[in-house]
């Protein structure tokens, strides 16, 4: 059977990766978004494997909430990026600088 | 034997498509490997028996979430080239930060084990074990409040990406509501009294079309 720490460990590598997309694509705001979903679906491995492991089904109840969140938050920030798009013309970040002092 | 086996390759190809994912040059693209990766995740949750998260995450995520995406990614008109210029800058300090990631969890996992006995699998459940049916039993008692917290998130979550994303066309034509229902009746018809005509003496030369001339009927005259 699959055992726990294989588990944590492809997701402390989907974790990994996806911080490394975060600075590879750190111009693109899409795919900053992509990468934060990837980000909460490394730690919703984590719980699912603890819950599995201790036999706890409090650990799935945590992920159900955590994807409703991040659809939540997905879906509120592509409306952001769309509103973005169309008053800038861009999705660059480091175009979005207007806040800067 | 065939459970392992498939963890590992679920395994390997999660792992290259979230590398693909964020080293792909267009898009669209990393959008699909994004969704290729939640399948595999997917299926992977499938094996170790949490079969509604399994069922969630590709309703969710696949059927939603990335659809968005998708929709998002094809609506804004980007060159590949203007969002990928200096990439290349940043790969090395992505890596360098990864293999800190990388190197950290699996020291962690692999030498001080957490106090937990890792390597040790948990007890397959038996085959009319049900995680929907569990999970909905504590999910509709226990959290039956957070549940409802949830779903009103959702709600403000529709609210304001609509609110956002919603603007005012000019030059539309469209009905005004609440002035179509606000008008009265003394606003669209008047009613005018006419003075009825009496029919004037006949014609001597043609009595009989003048006779069946009827009177003219009061006519109610319309504003316009």
């Amino acid at each position: 059977m699959i055992q726990l720490n294989w588990l944590l460990t492809i997701s402390g590598v989907l974790f990994a990766i996806s911080v490394a997309g975060m600075f590879i694509n750190r111009k693109n705001l899409i795919l900053l978004l992509m990468c934060v979903e990837l980000l909460l679906l490394a730690v919703n491995f984590n719980f699912v494997a603890f819950s599995r492991h201790l036999a706890d089904i409090n650990g799935q109840i945590f992920v159900f909430f955590v994807l409703t969140v991040a659809a939540a938050e997905s879906a509120i920030g592509l409306a952001i990026l769309v509103v973005l798009f169309r008053e800038r013309r861009t999705i660059n970040v480091e175009d979005l600088s207007t806040l800067k002092g | 034997m065939l459970v392992e086996i498939l963890f590992f390759v679920f395994a390997a190809i999660l792992a290259i498509a979230a590398l693909g994912m964020i080293l792909v040059r267009n898009p669209v693209h990393a959008a699909l490997l994004l969704v290729l990766c939640f399948f595999t995740s997917a299926s992977i949750w499938l094996l170790i028996e949490a079969e509604f998260l399994a069922v969630v995450l590709i309703l969710v995520y696949v059927g939603a979430v990335m659809v968005l995406f998708l929709f998002v990614v094809m609506m804004l008109d980007i060159t590949v080239e203007q969002v990928r210029a200096r990439m290349t800058k940043y790969v090395a300090l992505g890596g360098i930060v990864a293999g800190v990631v990388v190197f950290q969890i699996v020291s962690v996992v692999w030498t001080r084990n957490l106090g937990l006995e890792v390597t040790a699998s948990a007890v397959p459940h038996p085959a009319t074990y049900s995680n929907t049916a569990e999970l909905g039993q504590v999910l509709y008692t226990q959290y039956v409040y957070p549940f409802e917290l949830a779903a009103v998130m959702l709600l403000i979550a529709i609210v304001a990406a609509i609110s956002l994303t919603m603007r005012k066309r000019t030059g539309l034509k469209q009905q005004d509501i609440s002035a179509q229902v606000a008008v009265r009746s003394q606003d669209r018809v008047r009613i005018v009294k006419v003075q009825a005509e009496r029919p004037t003496a006949p014609a001597s030369a043609e009595p009989a079309a003048a006779s069946a001339v009827p009177a003219a009927p009061a006519t109610t005259g319309k504003a316009p």
